[in-house]
């Protein structure tokens, strides 16, 4: 043993490469929610600067609020709302599926698989109900 | 840390396409990542063409095929070809699994071979699991008693030995823990979902006293806690257990003597 150890160390040797990982894994559909996950996670931070600015606005008075309503009405704004909605749900529904998972349900092969496409199916669903409820309740498009 | 691309001696380049041999007419491509420790250059992608003729059904023969008739250098881990020893895991086809245990003709061809992913390469689809196994010594897989023992042995009731179903199968291949990508970034705390499954089979049975102990020592944000319910784990599984399921197992007995 110790021969072969002082054998290795006459001759240096390159430093290992890392095997691949991302580059080669096959993409799962759990893998990709657990990432979308993160990602609307961290938009929502986001998505906050934007209820701030509307409750301060609300309070700051008719100019402020003005300001505000020009931006969410726009249609960049409201392709940042519609896209905050989602990613709020789809993260609460994300927060869901990940309480069922902790109490021990949803675990085997075929549950887990059914339980993560409900949220996508889910979060866009309810995101589309919500927009609908919200239109309708201002009497349409405007 | 999350990792997107590769560090620069790692990235892949690539290889020689080696002859065919003459007169076969059922051929099957496979993509091999090799990588010596002697020559300097970077890893990079062998083509190989298996004649199915000649060769066994499953991703060992093949290989085997392969070190026999065209390249007597390709290196890889193998023993026992029938799925207990665990030695010939590698990632097949974009996931991790047993060479000796997967049918050639379950995969797309080309077939792609690498080693288990982010892992040192020792060479070619050979890689060292020197903290994969450091890691399961660190949660003791022994029976930790107090009470004198017992002048035969320690005996468990039937049902109480059923808890162990779906972990005592566990043939430590290391397939579940390097297809997660929380043990990719964080390797180096978290335990990964192979030593994780093999804790819960010790806080499980019922001759083990010291499951407080046990607990405690994963009662940390890595440790344990990396995990986030990805599920590559229970999918790459080779012996078709759930790591994931014994994870959250460990995480509902964490908050449940708590409460």
């Amino acid at each position: 043993m110790a021969e072969l150890e002082a054998g290795t160390a006459t001759a240096p040797r390159r430093s290992r490469p890392l095997s691949p990982h991302l580059q080669t894994y096959r993409l799962t559909l759990t893998m990709l929610m657990s990432i979308v996950h993160r990602i609307t996670g961290s938009a929502l931070y986001f998505g906050m600067l934007l209820l701030a600015w509307w409750l301060i606005a609300a309070a700051a008075g008719p100019n402020a609020y003005a300001n505000f309503e020009w931006f969410v009405g726009s249609w960049i704004g409201r392709l940042v709302l519609f896209g905050y909605t989602w990613a709020l749900l789809h993260h609460m529904l994300g927060g869901i599926r990940h309480l069922i998972w902790d109490t021990l349900h949803g675990l085997e092969p075929a549950d887990r698989e059914m339980l993560t496409l409900a949220t996508v199916i889910g979060s866009v669903a309810l995101t589309l109900v919500v927009w609908v409820i919200g239109y309708l309740a201002m009497g349409g498009p405007r | 840390m999350v990792e997107i691309t590769l560090p620069k001696n790692s990235r892949i380049t690539e290889g020689k396409t080696w002859p065919r041999t003459s007169h076969a007419t059922h051929l099957t491509e496979f993509q091999i990542y090799r990588w010596n420790p002697d020559d300097g250059a970077n890893p990079h992608i062998d083509t190989y063409y298996v004649d199915r003729d000649d060769c066994g059904p499953m991703v060992l023969d093949a290989l085997i095929w392969i070190k026999n008739n065209v390249d007597p250098t390709l290196t890889f881990r193998r023993s026992c070809r029938e799925g207990v020893c665990g030695s010939c895991a590698m990632n097949i086809d974009g996931t991790n699994t047993l060479a000796c245990t997967k049918a050639m003709d379950d995969a797309k061809a080309p077939l792609k071979i690498n080693p288990l992913p982010h892992q040192p390469v020792i060479k070619d689809l050979v890689p060292d699991l020197k903290n994969f196994y450091a890691q399961y010594a660190s949660i003791e897989p022994w029976l930790h008693t107090v009470t004198p023992a017992p002048e035969k042995e320690w005996t468990q009731s039937h049902e109480d030995r059923t808890k162990l179903d779906g972990m005592y199968e566990c043939i430590l291949c290391a397939c579940c823990s390097t297809s997660c990508p929380s043990y990719w970034w964080n390797s180096d705390r978290y335990l990964g979902p192979a030593a994780l499954l093999q804790a819960n089979r010790w806080v499980q049975d019922s001759r083990d006293e010291s499951t407080g102990e046990r607990l405690d020592n994963l009662e940390d944000p890595f440790r344990l806690y990396r995990c986030h319910t990805i599920m590559n784990c229970s999918k790459a599984c080779p012996k078709g257990l759930n790591p994931a399921k014994e994870i959250a197992t460990l995480k509902k007995a964490m908050v449940e003597r708590q409460v």
